[in-house]
């Protein structure tokens, strides 16, 4: 158990101690908000659909988790690359430890990313509707930040080198996010968008957030709080075991 | 006296390819060993097996008496190593990196906290302990290096090549304090090196490898009449041979070797 304390601490050291990375990875998220938020919300209003800005905030949020949870995992190459990955896989401590460790100071790098995106969307004019629902919220953001913390794991232990990290952005993470109803609802798309929506674990993180924060869900509490935490047990389960399996 | 290692018929197989082939040796406990060889002769994989970090083809090992393949974790609590490729954390302080090193090897909060301070001292950091490690010299990181290895006070203490890329003066100290310790405390060492006047100097005892092979193994004084020659690098030269070896790259090098262009720093 102290190993896993102590493998998180670490990671949250090395966030707090890196400035340039906090700011650095709000860039992207920022950029789509007031991109998107602002460019789109006169035509949103026209649509009869409402406040943009507070329906794309839970999407920014959802965004900013998955690209720091998964990023947590495929830092595993560089501790590779910097050795201190040999370090802790030859200390007498199971590998499940280690990985647990990790993961959990991944998702909450990527979960205070994704409150400091939370606070930002509120000043950008994003309005909570029911704020009794916060608490909820606020599980949908962890669950969000330990899923794809599992996913960016699998990939860290995967890979060999940083070679294959913009493939995985660009034909894993980005479409992650496009198509998972964080930018633009489920109803009236497509049929084949709808599929595919329905298949991305994202959608069911943004759905869950957006209704606990502005009441509109399209595939209801149940199913999204059923569907994240079901997937989050998952992906643990699948980022352990891959971790298992590297080869010094 | 017992066997700190012993090691019978290993074989280590990558496919078609033979790294280490049916070696066989023993390190008397409290020795100073030297294990020599060139490029590619299978010295890092043979360590990678005594460490439980690689699983053997076939043969069998016991280091501190206890079997890499099954007890792996009393297997690592017996040792302490300094790998080949610097292995500490750049943005923690020298301390942090002790103390979660601590940590993982379960050494007792209050006991932690003096053998660190101890240590440090002991390799000379006492000053910088709370400086990050990134803004050490290659030589100091490879001292504290050997500092964390003895934190948890381990019987057998691996170095894999400790003192490569270092000036006269680190390397000096750090066989210093690696002599002192196997001295004063009786930790059996195990170490290579291409450097074949610290062997000389150090090692009570080497063996040669080569092609996966044990060559020779006796102490260097022996060695150095076996062949007739006046020092042990022309005594290892007589017994390898004059061919340059060619090792390949695997993923992990190619992407230091990326890392370090980009950064356009040196070895560490």
């Amino acid at each position: 158990m102290k190993a896993i304390y102590i493998l998180c601490l670490r990671q949250l050291k090395r966030y707090v101690r890196s400035p340039a990375r906090i700011i650095g990875s709000l860039g992207q998220p920022i950029l789509f908000l007031v991109a998107l938020g602002f460019g789109l919300r006169a035509m949103f209003a026209r649509a009869g659909q409402g406040n943009y800005i507070s329906f794309l905030s839970p999407g920014i949020i959802s965004m900013a988790i998955l690209f720091n949870a998964v990023f947590s995992g495929i830092e595993i190459l560089w501790d590779r690359q910097f050795g201190f990955l040999k370090e802790t896989l030859v200390a007498p401590v199971s590998r499940t430890e280690i990985v647990l460790g990790r993961m959990l100071g991944g998702a909450i790098v990527a979960f205070v990313q994704g409150l400091i995106v939370f606070v930002i969307c509120l000043i950008a004019g994003f309005r909570i509707v029911s704020s009794t629902h916060v608490p909820l919220a606020i599980f949908f953001m962890f669950m969000i930040a330990l899923l794809f913390a599992g996913i960016g794991t699998v990939f860290g232990s995967v890979l060999q080198d940083m070679q294959g990290f913009p493939l995985i952005m660009n034909f894993l993470i980005m479409p992650l996010f496009f198509f998972s109803g964080a930018i633009f609802a489920v109803a009236g798309l497509p049929r084949a968008l709808k599929i595919l929506l329905r298949l991305n674990p994202l959608s069911y993180g943004v759905d869950g957030l957006r209704g606990a924060l502005i009441n509109q869900f399209a595939f209801g509490l149940t199913t999204d709080l059923v569907v994240v935490t079901l997937l989050t047990a998952l992906l643990l389960a699948i980022g352990s075991y891959f971790f298992s399996k590297i080869q010094l | 006296m017992g066997e700190m290692i012993v090691v019978q018929d290993l074989v280590k197989n990558y496919g078609e390819f033979c790294a280490v082939n049916h070696v066989s040796f023993t390190v008397p406990e409290g020795r100073i060993f030297g294990f020599l060889g060139p490029n590619g002769a299978g010295k890092t994989t043979t360590i990678k097996m005594l460490t439980t970090v690689l699983d053997p083809t076939s043969g069998s090992i016991r280091v501190n008496g206890h079997d890499p393949t099954r007890d792996q974790k009393q297997v690592r609590r017996s040792f302490g190593i300094v790998f080949q490729d610097p292995s500490l954390d750049d943005e923690l302080t020298a301390y942090e990196n002790m103390d979660l090193h601590g940590i993982l090897y379960g050494v007792p909060r209050s006991e932690r906290h003096k053998r660190i301070e101890a240590l440090v001292d002991f390799v000379g950091l006492g000053e910088r302990k709370k400086d990050l490690v990134k803004t050490y010299s290659g030589g100091m990181k490879r001292r504290l290096e050997v500092a964390r290895a003895l934190l948890h006070t381990p019987r057998i203490l691996f170095l894999d090549e400790p003192t490569i890329g270092l000036d006269p003066q680190t390397r000096n100290h750090i066989w210093g304090y690696i002599q002192q310790l196997s001295k004063d405390e009786g930790v059996t060492v195990f170490f290579t090196t291409h450097y074949m006047d610290e062997a000389d100097r150090v090692a009570n005892e080497v063996a040669v490898i080569d092609h996966g092979k044990i060559v020779a193994q006796d102490t260097p004084a022996a060695l150095k009449e076996r062949t007739k020659c006046g020092n042990l690098e022309d005594a290892f030269i007589a017994l390898t041979g004059h061919a340059i070896r060619e090792e390949e790259a695997n993923a992990v090098d190619r992407m230091r070797m990326m890392g370090r262009a980009w950064r356009g720093g040196g070895r560490r």
